[in-house]
């Protein structure tokens, strides 16, 4: 009953055959060709922007927030010769805009990039606070091989900044030179400014001991069901800097090369999306169907850490909240109501890559899927389901008194409506530890009906404050 | 047996000498008057550990246990002589520092001397090797008085040829200890590579060693030497001096934690190896 944080999909078999006739037909290139280079200047801003659009700055859409007006060339800062850009963080209630980010795109068709091992600048702040994300890779175009740093760390002076290149040779043609997003999250509101200078690729050659990972390092497990995909998330990639730290950068998927156990079960394309594509085939060696797939992936011939086995299922699903199934729509995973009782907060987080639903001071809450405030959102006819599955992590030390209520509604708030509950102990919990229930809906003594379900109200009482959720669906057993 | 205490701070003596080959710059440079330098072409020892299995018995012997104190500096490892932490393979010497719960410290390694096997005063010291990284990693190549027995330490002396700290993956330092000058207070240097580091490459730690003095190199860089006047320059006695009383013998181990480089932390990564291609002994002609 332990269970596995996260789940997924896959996709495979005919990529594998595509594979074959690719590999069967690749060709040698010949002495005579040669492969088109493109420029492999590495200045992005000295004192004046180098090789850039004539934008220069190409802000990010002001339809999210982003403020246009922020950003600009200081002629009395500099960390070295006599201008630096100066990046003026809005305050939030910037009639402009109340962060500041955008993008440094190459004028020509991309350099390349493959001979530096970091892209690096010099930055200060007028006050200690630290940038949301710098990176490169953005170009408003394919977004190919987008890196992001996050919460770079602002001093009052001068500091040298470092974001290694994950894969350099996938560089040969990059446009999306520097990338930055800054708001005031972490100084409540407030408005500061910051500078960059010296801007550059390098080739330190003291960029080193590359980890890559994927899914957060973590190995996951999933029951998936066939003929849906997930994408697989958190790819980084860690890396030693010559002063001895580690710097981890978000790292896209083209910087990977993925490879499945079991191309019946399960395919995964180069954007780092799972497929399931079958039920497996019967394994010659023990006679038994094989329906499981492994899902690694490396970057630069070095395997990364964390992987998914994925058990292909054929399960008839209505799915509440989950990464494995496409859920349906619902009104939110956080119900609250202004009685005057309920204590509880939280909803929907990601946690590594996984998206599961945290609450905290837990006495009730709602999940809520029937069209509150007349949001259109249909309740779901379960009539067909035979159980619910939910996971369940007590984030805290769990008494055998402890207890975890759900309550299931049919025709929620409307004058037929009736519910059942169906109760979990302490006893059945763990602290801190996931475990997976699957509940016969028979089980919900009082729940007759299951044409219109339209909430889960899960009680505690505050026995169990801080509990997280995850995998919510109904399910047919076959 | 207290005998080894290798806390040391940097007394930055800055300035390096970039030249080609020792050999080279010997018989090509003018030496100045300070500078003192003698050939030392005749080698006496080649452990190529091109042998796979145990280091050669006949050269090597191993510190085992956790010492007094963690060997006096705090460390966090347990010596052991077993293939897990020490073996020959691949034409190297690998000693490999594992976190694991043994004999109630949290981390095993190995140190490799060669007391009682090989000892020689003055010549020219050398190891090829490949260093792990990450915070708390304490790799070195060292020499100690073969007298540690009768005088104790820091009377017998010790060389440090190469000291690093896995947190700073482009510096090395070499040192003395001796009365005076020992513990947190040696006669140290740090060397840094531009453009390399001592975790992605093989890198050859040396020194030359004669009647007053010790140069101290790294790859074809001479950057330091000491001298009885170098411990004048520390207002050190220059009777302290008590590198030409006899002769010493080599040590190799790959520490965890201690004072050279503070303990490990959660990005240290384990098990990491320390990779020997050689150690090379020469003597005057």
């Amino acid at each position: 009953m332990k269970k596995i944080d996260f789940k997924y999909h896959i996709v495979f078999a005919l990529i594998g055959l595509m594979y074959v006739v690719m590999t069967s037909c690749d060709r040698e290139v010949s002495e005579d060709f040669e492969l088109a280079t493109f420029p492999n200047n590495p200045e992005i801003f000295t004192d004046n922007p180098v090789g850039l659009t004539d934008e220069f700055f190409e802000s990010f859409d002001p339809a999210t927030g982003a403020n246009t007006e922020a950003f600009g060339v200081d002629v009395n800062e500099s960390y070295a010769g006599t201008t630096s850009i100066r990046i003026d963080v809005p305050s939030i209630t910037d009639p402009n805009g109340a962060y500041v980010g955008g993008i440094f795109r190459d004028r020509g068709e991309g350099r390349d990039l493959t001979g530096y091992d970091v892209l690096t600048f010099w930055a200060k702040g007028s006050i200690t606070t630290s940038i949301d994300v710098v990176g490169f890779g953005t170009d408003f175009g394919l977004e190919r091989y987008v890196v992001n740093l996050r919460d770079i760390e602002l001093s009052t002076d001068w500091r040298k900044y470092y974001i290694p290149i994950p894969d350099p040779s996938k560089l040969v043609q990059e446009r999306g030179l520097f990338a930055f997003s800054a708001g005031t999250q972490k100084t409540n509101g407030v408005g500061y400014t910051f500078w960059i200078d010296e801007l550059r690729f390098e080739k330190l050659g003291t960029v080193a001991q590359p980890r890559p990972s994927i899914l957060g390092g973590q190995d996951q497990t999933a029951q998936a069901n066939i003929d849906t995909s997930v994408p697989l998330l958190g790819f980084a990639q860690k890396m030693s800097l010559p002063n001895g730290q580690d710097v981890t950068v978000e790292a896209a998927p083209a910087y990977f090369d993925f490879e499945t156990s079991n191309p019946f079960v399960a395919s995964v394309d180069e954007k780092g999306v799972v497929s399931i594509d079958g039920l497996g085939e019967v394994d010659p060696n023990t006679g038994l169907v094989d329906n499981t797939a492994k899902i690694t992936a490396s970057l630069g011939g070095i395997e990364a850490a964390g992987s998914l086995t994925v058990e292909a299922v054929n399960l008839a699903v209505i799915s509440i909240f989950s990464d494995v199934f496409a859920n349906v729509p619902v009104d939110n995973y956080n119900g609250f109501y202004l009685d005057g009782f309920q204590t509880t907060l939280g909803g929907r987080v990601e946690v590594d890559g996984n998206n599961i639903i945290d609450y905290t001071l837990l006495n009730f809450v709602a999940i809520e899927f029937y069209g509150r405030d007349g949001s259109g959102v249909q309740p779901v006819d379960a009539t067909e389901m035979t159980h619910l599955h939910i996971d369940i992590r007590a984030n805290e030390i769990v008494e055998a008194s402890d207890f975890f209520r759900i309550e299931l509604f049919n025709n929620f708030t409307l004058s037929n409506s009736e519910s059942g509950s169906f109760n979990i102990t302490g006893n059945d919990l763990q602290s801190n530890e996931w475990v997976q229930f699957d509940i016969p809906l028979s089980s919900f003594s009082g729940l007759n009906n299951r044409d219109a379900l339209g909430a889960f109200i899960f009680v505690t009482d505050n026995t169990i404050a801080n509990v997280s959720l995850d995998n919510i669906y109904f399910y047919a057993e076959q | 047996m207290n005998k080894i205490l290798n806390n040391k701070i940097s007394t930055r003596l800055v300035g390096s000498i970039l030249c080609g080959a020792v050999v080279f710059l010997i018989a090509s440079c003018d030496p100045d008057e300070t500078q003192k330098v003698t050939n030392f072409n005749t080698i006496v020892l080649a452990e190529e550990f091109d042998e796979d299995g145990a280091p050669n018995p006949a050269i090597w012997t191993y510190d085992i246990g956790r010492g007094d104190n963690g060997w006096g500096n705090n460390e966090l490892q347990y010596y052991t002589d077993r293939p897990e932490n020490v073996i020959v393979e691949d034409g190297m010497l690998k000693i490999t520092a594992i976190k694991e719960d043994f004999e109630g410290a949290g981390y095993t390694s190995a140190r490799l001397l060669t007391q009682g096997l090989f000892e020689q005063k003055y010549g020219r010291f050398e190891t090829r090797m490949k260093l792990p990284f990450g915070k708390g990693m304490w790799p070195a190549f060292w020499l100690l008085g073969a007298n540690i027995d009768d005088v104790n330490w820091p009377f017998c002396g010790e060389i440090d040829v190469m000291e690093n700290a896995g947190s700073k993956p482009t510096k090395v330092s070499g040192a003395v200890h001796g009365p005076g000058y020992s513990g947190g207070n040696p006669i140290l240097k740090e060397y840094e590579f531009e453009e390399t580091r001592v975790d992605t490459e093989f890198h050859i730690y040396g020194i030359e060693w004669g009647p007053q003095y010790i140069n101290y190199y790294v790859d074809d860089a001479l950057y330091f030497q000491i001298t009885p006047e170098s411990l004048e320059e520390e207002e050190v006695q220059e009777f302290n001096w008590v590198f030409d009383n006899g002769p010493f013998f080599m040590l190799i181990n790959l520490a965890v934690g201690g004072n050279f480089d503070g303990n490990p932390n959660e990005d240290t990564v384990f098990p990491q190896t320390m990779y020997v291609d050689y150690v090379r002994v020469y003597a005057a002609e």
